[in-house]
């Protein structure tokens, strides 16, 4: 278990200093001067200059890199021109606003998308199933920013149900996370349904049959339990997802997490911010996978840490 | 009597047909139902603009929000309603279903044939090749494609060409992933190593041996990506990334709209439900698509 | 050795000693005009302390018969006519509930791969108290202890511990030691086996063989036991019937259709296994027919050496024939006479 983790724990670094770099390659080396655009056009060549010294433009390409890489290992990836202060501690104020958003889109994604895929299964082919194959394809089909405002001309402006926007209170959560959910419960309830209906047909659930038990015990006992090890996979991938994706709900719906703190400082080229909040997107990407391969040798038994 | 193996269990039958086998082979209604309202989306692309041209600068401010089927200023008839400025919603609509298809297209005809081509590499040839291509895959899959999109367009700026580099550069590691998966399938069968005892030179084998059994996953590795990619498309263009002012597309009209959604709740609407209805039927077709390529890969 | 066969081949004679009865079973895939028929008219008595055996190629329709009587073909698969009897009930009665409570209970099943029919998400020791779980309502800890005795009492050595193995944990033959014991946990009058050791190493299949043996004969079990194996049938069956192409076509007590078949498809059957210290095994020419597919007249008229014109119209019905057999085939006589001349030569 210790080796298998620590394996999984260094391809994981190395993936992220891939992603940081990649970051890194696309932020400097396209085009578009930082300097101009903090000063305005009518800035004399030697405030640009001075302005380059300060946030280090005015070095070669690989000491940049060398001196942003070094950065990123201590934390710091420099300080936003726009907001001042450290770009990674505006970041990670912003960072709880899209978890809470996440995680209650994952909830609401499992607690809908389980039961109706496991529901599916119990007649294939019947009208259920029709619904989640085909709500599992328009939910991918809809854009989630067009959604997004449709529920809240409903359940904000028409019906006053439910906030808009973040008012601090629990209830402004709801919107924006069912949004983020929306498309995805289908998603979920087919891969439980075609998950399920393989597992159903096997010996093993005959046997339970034989024994006497019923499709209930079968279904949410001896299926359930043979699927969980795919659907946690999924939901970790799924949660990343939704961090990712929130980035275009938090616009929607004017909500102060990482995603709206992004697209601001992309609009505005603070660089430093940009960076920051993709390196912990991408790094909270990482984890959860990392999450999910440990959860993965809790959860089945048959990969002990020798074989996994 | 010892009989150890029986010559019984030597003669296998055919599992007796199921019920379910037989209407695989039949299309499915709703397959043909897609496969019309595709045709009729690429029908709108390549005539529509002829037919009912659409100017993205013009504005006509008596006619501006009208509802659909309303009477325009010049007598005409706006059959899906004006926008914010005036100008006739079908007109737009029908542009913009120009620049979704090109997009689309351009996309994954550029980011499939990079995939292909780094993916026949990489399964063909294994070896440090492949794990670096693979590395490098894996390092981009690390990053959610949408944050990789958003930002590089932001880097990029807004137009049509960057908006299909930016997607093709997101989307390229799927086509890889799925030629090389076919490559390395292929590789080991007898009749590529019989081509290499003959003397087969790598590019004659790449091209005649192994690139053909790539065509049918890449296919419905495609189709699904048409549609993704018109979603993403939209998404850039309502983040303001995407289609230029001077250029109009279906999701640049979805995000476009969505300040009148509560006035004129048309402007949004109708080009997000044909966005829907377009990704859907192209989800539904790669779906008839990956059953007859591969009835058991359900998941 | 009674008559049974002759009996069951008889219609509506006394059944109150039969444990569990198939009565001219069809079994079709799909339905309406388009239903493929897998069984076509299969009787079958099975009796308190014996052994039937029932024999065919795969693809006979020989596992669909024993899952009948369990109420579980696969799906697609459904009885088309006939009746299957539970202890005298029969099953068309049966609603949902009424099967849950027979299942296990009075009638069980041991299959024929012991890795997949183990869910390998539960440990062995879970499964193998379901039973009482299910049907006894016990709790977890009742259940283990009699599931601890009953792995014991299957031969699973160290069972206390073994109880929270897992089934990838145990070798091919301990598996299906608890599949045995599962199935037996409850004391069933019947018993389904399909194939039970057609999985496992030949040393293994020795001691399975004996384990089921004995139980059944302790337990006075009425056992079906389905097998493409002449070997093992040999060993543990009275009675064997010969499926061919969802059909009974032989149909007797075991050293009576062992030593003088009386279809041309037993014969050849027998003359395929190897055996030490005689000619080499023949088998059979031909591949058994696709269901769905099947030649007019007698199935198996194709590949049969006897087949006469007759054979090709004419689907025999399966007659009674001397000591106490039934089969389904016009030239009996010429597939007895053969063997004659061949132990003179």
């Amino acid at each position: 278990m210790g080796r298998f983790l620590l394996r999984r724990l260094l391809q994981a670094v190395v993936v992220a200093l891939g992603a940081i770099s990649l970051v890194f390659v696309v932020v400097r080396v396209v085009p578009g001067d930082p300097a101009t655009l903090i000063l305005g056009p009518d800035a004399s060549a030697g405030q640009l200059a001075s302005v380059r010294a300060d946030f280090g433009l005015d070095q070669p390409l690989w000491r940049q890199y060398l001196t942003h890489m070094a950065g990123v290992l201590h934390g710091d990836l420099g300080d936003s021109w726009r907001l001042g202060g450290s770009a990674v501690s505006s970041t990670l104020d912003r960072f709880p606003a899209t978890l809470a958003l996440a995680a209650l889109a994952l909830l609401i994604t499992v607690a809908i998308g389980f039961p109706l895929g496991m529901l599916g299964a119990r007649k294939p082919g019947g009208a259920r199933d029709l619904l989640i194959s085909t709500g599992s394809l328009v939910g991918q089909a809809v854009p989630s920013f067009w959604l997004g405002i449709v529920l809240i001309l409903l359940f904000a402006r028409q019906l006053n149900w439910l906030p808009s926007t973040s008012d601090g209170g629990a209830a402004a959560l709801i919107l924006p996370s069912v949004t983020l959910a929306l498309p995805f419960i289908g998603w979920l309830a087919r891969l439980v349904r075609n998950g399920a209906l393989e597992e159903s047909a096997k010996d093993y659930a005959r046997t339970a049959r034989a024994k006497g038990a019923g499709e209930r015990t079968v279904m949410y006992a001896h299926v359930a339990r043979n699927i969980a090890v795919p659907v946690v996979t999924v939901l970790g991938l799924l949660m990343g997802n939704f961090i990712a994706n929130a980035v275009i709900i938090e616009v929607v719906f004017s909500w102060p997490g990482l995603g709206s703190l992004m697209v601001d400082a992309i609009t505005n080229r603070d660089y430093a911010v940009v960076e920051a909040a993709i390196v912990t997107i991408t790094l909270s990407y990482i984890v959860l996978n990392l999450l999910v391969d440990v959860l993965y040798v809790v959860l089945d038994p048959r990969l002990t840490p020798e074989n996994a | 009597m010892t009989a150890t193996t029986s010559p019984l269990s030597t003669a296998p039958v055919l599992e007796p047909a199921r019920p379910r086998a037989h209407w695989r082979h039949r299309v499915p209604a709703r397959v043909w139902a897609a496969s019309a309202v595709l045709a009729l989306f690429v029908l709108a692309a390549l005539v529509g603009p002829l037919l009912l041209p659409y100017d993205p600068v013009a504005t006509a401010l008596p006619d501006r929000l009208l509802a659909p089927g309303a009477h325009t200023a010049d007598g005409g008839i706006a059959w899906l309603g004006t926008d914010q400025v005036g100008r006739d919603l079908l007109a737009n609509m029908l542009a913009g279903s120009r620049i979704s298809l090109i997009v689309a297209l351009a996309t994954v005809v550029i980011g499939g044939a990079a995939g292909l081509l780094v993916g026949l590499v990489s399964g063909y040839f294994g070896g440090w090749i492949d794990t670096v291509l693979s590395r490098i895959g894996d390092v981009q899959l690390a990053f959610p494609s949408i944050l990789l999109a958003i930002l590089i367009a932001g880097v990029l700026g807004p137009s049509v060409a960057n908006i299909v580099i930016t997607l093709a550069v997101t989307r390229w590691v799927v086509f890889a992933r799925v030629a090389r998966a076919s490559a390395l399938a292929t590789r080991d069968l007898d009749f590529v190593a019989s081509a290499q005892v003959l003397g087969a030179g790598h590019a004659r084998i790449l091209i005649r041996h192994v690139l053909p059994s790539c065509w049918q996953p890449l296919l419905v590795a495609a189709t699904v990506q048409i549609g993704l990619t018109m979603v993403a498309e939209a998404s850039l263009s309502f983040l303001g990334l995407g289609i230029p002012a001077d250029a109009t597309s279906w999701g640049a009209t979805v995000s476009a709209g969505r300040d009148y959604l509560g006035s004129a709740w048309w402007i949004s609407t109708v080009p997000a439900l044909a966005l829907a209805a377009v990704v859907t039927s192209v989800g539904l077709i790669g779906d008839a698509f990956r059953d007859v390529a591969d009835p058991r890969a359900q998941l | 050795m009674t008559n049974a066969v002759t009996e069951s081949a008889e219609t509506g004679s006394g059944a109150d000693d039969a444990a569990a009865e198939l009565r001219e079973v069809h079994i079709g895939f799909g339905t309406g005009r388009n239903a493929t028929p897998v069984v076509r008219g299969v009787t079958l008595r099975l009796r308190r302390g014996r052994v039937l055996a029932l024999v065919g190629e795969s693809g006979s329709g020989k596992s669909l018969t024993s899952l009948a009587l369990m109420g579980l073909l696969p799906a697609g698969a459904a009885l088309t006519s006939g009746t299957v009897k539970l202890g005298g009930e029969d099953v068309a009665e049966f609603t949902d509930r009424r099967w849950r409570s027979v299942r296990g209970r009075e009638i069980a099943m041991v299959f024929q791969d012991p890795m997949s029919a183990l869910n390998p998400g539960f440990t062995v020791g879970r499964q193998v108290a379901e039973p009482f779980r299910l049907h006894l309502g016990d709790g977890r800890r009742d259940a283990r202890a009699k599931a601890v005795a009953l792995m014991r009492e299957v031969g699973i050595a160290d069972a206390e511990t073994r109880y929270d193995a897992y089934p990838h944990e145990f070798s091919g033959g301990m598996r299906q030691r608890a599949v045995i014991a599962m199935a037996l946990a409850l004391g069933p009058r019947v018993l389904l086996a399909d194939e039970p050791t057609t999985a496992l190493d030949v040393t293994v299949q020795a001691q399975i063989l004996r384990l089921l043996a004995r139980r059944q004969h302790e337990d006075r079990l009425a056992t079906l036991l389905v097998s493409h194996d002449l070997g093992v049938v040999a060993r543990v069956a009275q009675e064997v019937a010969v499926m061919y192409a969802g059909r009974v076509v032989e149909q007797g007590p075991l050293d009576a259709v062992y030593t003088r078949p009386s279809h041309p498809y037993t014969l050849g059957l027998l003359n395929a296994v190897p055996e030490p210290g005689t000619a080499r095994p023949v088998p059979i020419d031909g591949q058994p027919p696709a269901p769905g597919a099947l030649p007019g007249g007698c199935a198996f008229h194709p590949r049969c050496p006897f087949a006469t014109d007759r054979c090709r119209t004419d689907d025999p019905a399966l007659t009674p024939v001397a000591d106490g057999r039934a089969v389904a085939c016009h030239n009996t006589a010429e597939v007895t006479a053969s063997q004659r001349l061949q132990e003179t030569s």
